[in-house]
């Protein structure tokens, strides 16, 4: 399937073809492609203002002492910014962007199963996201109890919590029409000849997140609800003086909220898994292997929860059984590692930006695992709980993970997406102020954490200046790191893409770049395996 | 898909199932005026599950659906079966 199959009867999805133009053409689009960048382009908003914050807090902590904003305001703006980033970029990130520009087109479908309802989708995520930020400025003030609403605090404090918590239950409905949608247009859309495995690896990710979302999103919806049930009527969930127990908000909130990290951690590891054979030129190492082990976290993921809570006052039961699921959910994780590194042993590497994404993917996600490993044993556990090593781990794998999975994918699939290429010594220059900004940023917590350093504090004992400085000066390196990216990747002048720049296998290196609003005239060829570089 | 064209499910089926799921929340309600202590909680989990299952199999016809969605439910039932487990393996020995 060539450029020449689509004469100038087959636009690219781009332009705007039918009665609505403009705006209201994007407004009102059925076409996954066009929702997926409407979702880009939100989350690019999104995320420079959570950036925005996180260089702001990492300023006040500069020195010790308050710098230019008190405890109150900064407990609002690590809640924003964790509510921002969790909630609006990471949990839906690349699902929405990834799993609706390229997800269709590789398994030969033209579009998703229910087109409307993905719009729908997207209009219920902007909603969820207006009220989280309304929550910010409306009412009592901005809500000061971090990302996590930690009960009995999140139904006393005076400030405005209903309101967050309503743009979180709204956010878990995109959530969950999504993944309904994604599992529907996998099970139906597939194109004929395309069997469950000779799917690439990006759908089965897809796949195995969307069960998290319809699955667990539902109980984060439930507890949210029971927060405003305590708040207003004063019914004893949590509050131990109502009758209620504070530990009872900490399962139903992790029985969501670990899943909702493989939501995000999913589909990033299948973005690497498609970036990775491209640039190394070799059949995947694995592929069922890499298959199930996707299966395997969203399974084993869901039963991981209760080490959030060593330190809750659990049963010792309770805890050792958590503490083996944990590291048995390292198991097919690690699989997935092993495997990559297999797949690169004798390729042809081409150090491509995207490929430089996914390997510091590969080197930042095994010391955020490993690291996690360390919380994940009881007795270490004790020792770093609620410290900035909890920081340090955490962004490891969401930004070391999940956000440098979401950067590789963007530049991967760049020139298809747009039809234009960005400049690669640029892409390269950013992505080297990021990789080194990160890690200043994010390695020194580990750090003062083991030294007793906490978490969620404006203020800190003098012994720690040194790291936090060299912390702050990370985290200005990565946000020069973020302009340089962004100003390569959005400035008009980029040369027109050639269909298949890297040399892809997948269907979607096939189409023209940009593609055609309707992804495939007749039903695609499909190889015996997606990967056949050899 | 062709057995769900070609099955048609009687009036008078969904009727006993409707007249079933009545009694059982007449059951549900009436249980704790009977002061039966702890079991109250067991009875009414009881009766909610077992009307689930036949909203389930009846009304949702899971009873004439393909295997795959009839995995695709039991898999989600034993992941919240194992999800209250494993938060009573914290409850019963706290």
């Amino acid at each position: 399937m060539t450029e020449e199959s689509y004469p100038i009867a087959h636009p690219s999805y781009l332009v705007d073809t039918g009665k609505r133009k403009g705006i209201k053409a994007w407004l009102t689009t059925c076409d996954h492609k066009r929702i997926a960048l409407l979702y880009l382009w939100s989350i690019m908003v999104f995320f420079i203002i959570g950036a925005i914050l996180g260089e702001t807090m990492r300023t006040e902590l500069f020195r010790p002492g308050q710098q230019f904003y008190g405890p109150q305001t900064y407990n609002a703006i690590f809640t924003l910014h964790g509510l921002i980033m969790i909630f609006l970029i990471v949990i839906p990130g690349l699902t929405v962007v990834f799993g609706n520009f390229v997800m269709p087109i590789m398994i030969g479908a033209n579009d998703v199963a229910f087109p409307r309802l993905n719009l729908f989708s997207w209009y219920l995520y902007i909603l969820g996201a207006a009220v989280v930020v309304v929550s910010q400025f409306a009412g009592s003030g901005p809500p000061d109890t971090g990302w996590t609403f930690y009960a009995p605090y999140s139904t006393q404090t005076h400030t405005n919590v209903i309101a967050a918590v309503s743009g979180a239950f709204i956010l878990g409905f995109s959530s969950i029409l999504t993944g309904i949608n994604f599992i529907v247009t996998i099970h139906r859309l597939r194109t004929p000849k395309m069997t469950f495995f000779k799917m690439p690896l990006l759908p089965w990710a897809v796949y195995a997140t969307a069960w998290i979302q319809v699955l667990a999103t539902p109980i984060i919806g439930i507890t949210l609800l029971m927060i405003i049930g305590e708040r207003v009527f004063r019914i004893g969930f949590f509050d131990p003086a109502l009758g209620g127990d504070p530990i009872l908000y900490q399962h139903l909130f992790w029985i969501y909220s670990h899943p909702a990290v493989y939501i995000m951690i999913l589909p990033a590891m299948g973005v690497i898994t498609e970036i990775i054979p491209t640039f190394s030129q070799r059949r995947i190492f694995g592929y069922k292997a890499i298959a199930f082990s996707s299966l395997a976290i969203a399974g084993v993921g869901y039963f991981v929860w209760g080490h959030h809570m060593f330190t809750s006052g659990m049963s010792k039961e309770a805890i050792w059984v958590f503490s083996l699921l944990t590291f048995l959910v390292a198991v097919p994780s690690a699989i997935k590692v092993f495997n990559w590194v297999t797949t690169m042993y004798k390729g042809s590497i081409d150090l491509k930006p995207p490929m430089l994404y996914a390997m510091a993917f590969i080197f930042l996600f095994t010391i955020g695992g490993l690291t996690g490993l360390v919380q994940g044993a009881l007795a270490t556990d004790i020792q770093v709980h609620d410290t900035s090593f909890i920081v340090a781990h955490f962004h490891y794998i969401i930004f070391g993970g999940v956000g440098f999975a979401f950067l590789g994918g963007l530049h991967y699939w760049y020139p298809k997406m747009f039809g234009r290429l960005y400049n690669i010594r640029t892409a390269n220059i950013a992505w080297g102020f990021l990789f080194t900004g990160f890690n200043l940023l994010y390695f020194p917590q580990f750090v003062i954490g083991l030294e007793g350093m906490p978490r969620r504090y404006f203020d800190y004992l003098p012994q720690f200046t040194l790291s936090q400085q060299i912390s702050t000066v990370g985290g200005y390196l990565l946000g020069i790191g973020l302009i340089i990216m962004i100003v390569n990747l959005f400035r008009k002048s980029g040369e027109k893409a050639p269909d298949n720049p890297w040399g892809g296998k997948t269907l979607e290196w096939q189409l023209p770049s940009p593609p055609p609003e309707e992804n495939f005239s007749t039903p695609p060829n499909v190889s015996d395996f997606p990967y056949d570089y050899d | 898909m062709t057995t769900e064209e070609k099955h048609i499910t009687s009036y008078s089926l969904y009727a006993r199932v409707l007249i079933i799921l009545m009694v059982l929340t007449a059951i549900t309600i009436t249980a704790p005026s009977l002061n039966l202590t702890a079991f109250t909680i067991l009875i009414a989990l009881v009766i909610a599950s077992t009307k689930a299952g036949i909203v389930l199999t009846y009304f949702m016809h899971l009873k004439i659906e393909n295997t795959l969605l009839r995995i695709m439910v039991i898999m989600v039932l034993g992941i919240y079966g194992s999800v209250i487990i494993l938060t009573f393996a914290d409850y019963i020995y706290r």
